[in-house]
């Protein structure tokens, strides 16, 4: 069960078909302390690449963008309620979504640990 | 301790830490007067005017009224005077020193337009005055108009719009409606550049658009292959800045509107950034089909909590016909205001509709035609020149101690980056934090968004070389602070404050709108 990342920053871990989204401590580091997160509606689809929340920050708003293809089928609620879970354990509690993915080929063009650690030095 | 329980302690006479001064009686000290809410000022239970009750009135709200106390603070007049006063000296404004706000162009307000703006057949009139009775302000809003048209080469002018964003709601509005008239219903893909005001996207959305963005260049400007490549039939536009929120001239523009005219579109062009170029480029000469111009700005009417904005929004040929009303034409020798669209429509017109109740902000017209008037072409030329110059100064004296985000030289504003405070543990929020206890309102931070931990500065024309030294030489001290490691000068401020600093993120968390009457508590020993 690894993680994988992308350019802008989120990240995401599957879990058989389901893929669980997020944004990177890097990222959070970037944004500074989160006001609010915007999460997608249960049951909407995305393609790789759509804005699938936002984040407000103390110095900015941000759009989050999916990872990889798929319908979403649970949002993690608690981060709407508590956005400091974001800062706190950004790949942990501070999850996004869980999507039901279409195409596990999707994950290739993503990095892994540490070519993302290369990306962001 | 008595504290406010919702978050900012506001009783004077408790400590530092509580916005009053530990080391005297009264909180206050000298001429720094502790001032807490007017609720607490005030009593909720008395009232600062003693009416008497009305007799034998006989109730029309059928059992509505409010039967409980409403829960106002009663002070008197010279209570209330005081209580804002004395809020207002703890505030920082134009009036007191340099306002380096990046892309807000925060420039003096000369006193002349005040006086102006307060002649009665200006400042005392109705706008439901019939027209005959107000022709001297029709004329001067048509004054303004012709001088907003000949600055920019336009044909026409919408006065209307009440401030920046409103403009460019207006301009887009426009081209939505033309759009709508060609029949072309599909173009709705915006382009924007990435380092574009917040305010480009949102505006397009709300006319029913979706924003593509344009990478910027390493330049900082406009990447024009990737510009080109999201041409197409789909595209309804460009909203593009110039000089842009980097404080760079987009060198290509005049390429950028040919190509966008040719995919069909049209160019709005965003005149936020209007002062470093009026006088000296006109923005009809570059294809722009539509333009805000923000007199708050350009024209020296106070804006920042200090007056309202107003954003008169210029068209060319192809927009001209879907202006919104009202507009003022002259018929002989009378001024005349179309207020209608059918008026506008017998005229040959096609406005998209009307975007205010009346005609726009009178004052502020007043006050930017004063300014113009007095400033002469000759003087709006200098001014241009003169805030172009004093941002290259800032830049030129700060460069070699911070970190410029771009190589070569700017427009009206000078853009830093955070490399400078690489490795030293202070952010750019605690280097603008430690210039308030220096005395100064801190320059724009963290925008544009392109750069990292961004700081831009825009001096404007008004500063002098002296008072732009003085400015840099503490810039320059802060920026050696925090290199040779002194940290405790940044990581608190400001401490010098009356307002010392701010749990922001709380703040936003969990606001507190309401003033509620605080609980008694029992005091507890100090």
């Amino acid at each position: 069960m690894t993680t994988r990342f992308t350019k802008d920053h989120e990240w995401v871990r599957l879990e058989g078909d389901i893929a669980i989204i997020g944004i990177t401590q890097y990222a959070t580091e970037q944004l500074g302390d989160v006001i609010s997160v915007e999460l997608p509606d249960v049951g909407k689809s995305f393609k790789k690449g759509d804005e699938i929340a936002v984040v407000d920050s103390v110095k900015t708003a941000a759009e989050v963008y999916a990872p990889l293809s798929g319908e979403v089928i649970e949002i993690n609620d608690g981060i709407e309620d508590a956005p400091q879970l974001v800062n706190d354990e950004p790949l942990a509690g501070g999850w996004f979504a869980k999507l039901k993915i279409a195409d596990k080929g999707e994950l290739d063009g993503l990095m892994d640990e540490a070519a993302y650690a290369k990306h962001i030095a | 301790m008595a504290m406010n329980q919702q978050g900012r302690p506001t009783r004077p006479n408790t400590n530092a830490a509580t916005g009053g001064y530990a080391d005297t009686i009264s909180g206050s000290r000298g001429l720094d007067q502790a001032e807490p809410l007017i609720f607490e000022r005030g009593r909720t239970d008395l009232t600062g005017v003693d009416l008497p009750e009305p007799k034998g009135v006989k109730t029309r709200l059928g059992g509505l009224e409010r039967k409980s106390e409403i829960g106002l603070p009663g002070l008197a007049e010279p209570e209330a005077m005081r209580h804002y006063v004395r809020l207002s000296r703890k505030n920082y404004a134009i009036d007191l020193g340099i306002y380096p706000l990046g892309s807000c162009t925060m420039k003096h307000n000369p006193r002349l337009n005040e006086k102006m703006a307060r002649l009665p057949g200006f400042g005392d009139i109705h706008p439901l005055q019939p027209q005959s009775t107000v022709q001297g302000a029709l004329e001067l809003i048509g004054e303004l108009a012709h001088w907003l048209m000949t600055l920019t080469n336009t044909p026409c002018v919408a006065m209307s719009p009440k401030a920046g964003a409103h403009g460019e709601l207006c301009g887009m509005m426009a081209i939505r409606a033309a759009l709508d008239a060609r029949g072309e219903t599909g173009r709705r893909r915006v382009l924007v550049p990435e380092s574009a005001h917040g305010t480009n996207p949102a505006t397009a959305v709300q006319c029913g658009f979706h924003c593509d963005e344009i990478p910027a260049g390493p330049d900082g400007r406009v990447d024009m292959e990737a510009f080109k490549a999201k041409l197409g039939d789909d595209v309804a536009g460009i909203m593009l800045t110039n000089p842009n929120t980097c404080g760079l001239f987009e060198r290509d523009i005049r390429e950028i509107a040919d190509l966008i005219h040719e995919a069909g579109g049209y160019f709005y062009c965003d005149g936020a950034n209007f002062n470093a170029i009026v006088g000296r480029v006109r923005p009809g000469d570059l294809g722009i089909d539509a333009m805000h111009i923000n007199l708050h700005k350009t024209f020296s009417t106070p804006h920042g909590g200090g007056g309202p904005g107003s954003g008169p929004t210029v068209f060319s040929q192809a927009l001209a016909p879907f202006a919104p009303v009202p507009y003022v034409v002259k018929k002989g020798e009378t001024w005349h205001m179309v207020e209608h669209e059918e008026e506008a429509r017998a005229d040959g017109a096609e406005p998209f509709g009307r975007m205010v109740a009346f005609h726009g902000q009178m004052g502020m017209f007043t006050r930017a035609l004063s300014y113009m008037m007095s400033h002469g072409s000759d003087g709006l030329r200098q001014v241009a020149e003169d805030s172009v110059l004093n941002a290259n100064y800032v830049l030129a004296r700060l460069k070699h101690v911070m970190t410029p985000a771009f190589d070569g030289t700017c427009m009206h504003e000078a853009l830093f980056d955070d490399r400078f405070l690489k490795d030293t543990g202070v952010t750019t929020l605690d280097f603008a934090k430690a210039m308030i206890d220096e005395g100064y309102h801190p320059m724009t931070m963290y925008f544009p968004l392109v750069v990292h931990g961004a700081m831009l500065i825009e001096p404007t024309e008004t500063e002098s070389k002296s008072g732009l030294d003085r400015f840099c030489d503490v810039l320059e001290g802060l920026a050696q602070a925090a290199k040779s490691g002194d940290t405790a000068r940044f990581s608190s401020a400001p401490v010098h404050a009356p307002v010392k600093r701010l749990d922001e993120t709380r703040a936003a968390r969990s606001p507190v709108l309401v003033w509620q009457e605080p609980q008694d508590q029992p005091q507890a020993a100090e």
